[in-house]
């Protein structure tokens, strides 16, 4: 791998790292109050839709599912190995091309929103 | 260089139960599934989202709720702070030690500086979302 592209994977790795250390605690506690039915009035349809319509919405919520993807995919990637699956080339093609997929995916429907 | 040299018989599988620092890097690593369960997550509900009706939405907050969510939601919230974001503060300062003319600045301001900024986030957050 050339420099360049290293600096590239590790440089989002990090940034999704470091995202996700912020933010996925309240993410998932989001999810807890759901499930326990109290879902909060920012998600009720009418604010989470204005929020997910408006640019600031759209370009936060991309961001959160790009950097968590890749971060993941990547993590992973080196998880495989650890775990004893030494194919890389396979490994580290299917987790980008999910990661890919999954942002390619989140652009669209926040582009339909 | 000899012709046999000796390599150390050691499992590829379960190399790590040997060693208690290596378990724990490998507890670490599998927060990385709660990263991407948690973006699927959330682009599951963009697509109830883009259908542009309520009853929809709705739906898939209905589908969020329940005993089960509330155990996977509880476990994953407390893995993810101590397996992740913790983690992650903590070892901050040795990842980006910054650099004050010959001196470091102490790690401990690295990480306070980082628990402090989490919560204000967190605030932000809730405060989006109406919670609080």
């Amino acid at each position: 791998m050339t420099i360049a592209r290293k600096a590239l994977v590790w440089g989002l790795f990090a940034a999704g790292g470091t995202l996700t250390s912020f933010v996925f605690p309240s993410l998932i506690a989001l999810f807890l109050l759901i499930a326990s039915g109290n879902t909060p009035v920012g998600l009720e349809y009418g604010q989470i839709h204005a929020f997910a319509a408006s640019w600031m919405g759209k370009a936060s919520l991309f961001g959160v599912i790009f950097l968590a993807l890749w971060h993941a995919a990547h993590r992973l990637r080196v998880a495989a190995h650890d775990l004893g699956l030494r194919v890389d080339g396979l490994v580290a093609s299917v987790l980008y091309l999910v990661a890919a997929l999954g942002s390619a995916l989140a652009v669209y429907y926040l582009v339909l929103i | 260089m000899s012709r046999r040299p000796y390599v150390r018989p050691m499992s590829r599988t379960t190399w790590y139960m040997r060693n208690g620092r290596f378990k724990v890097y490998m507890l670490r690593e599998l927060t990385s599934l709660l990263v991407g369960f948690y973006a699927f997550l959330v682009l599951f509900g963009l697509v109830a989202l883009s259908a542009g009706s309520e009853a929809q939405w709705n739906d898939f907050l209905a589908s969020q709720q329940g005993p089960e969510m509330i155990a996977l939601h509880g476990f994953a919230l407390l893995y993810f702070l101590f397996y992740q974001t913790f983690a992650w503060f903590n070892l901050a300062p040795k990842a980006m030690p910054v650099q004050l003319g010959e001196k470091k600045l102490p790690a401990h301001f690295i990480v306070i500086a980082h628990y402090v900024a989490w919560a204000v986030v967190s605030a932000f957050i809730f405060w989006l979302a109406g919670a609080i």
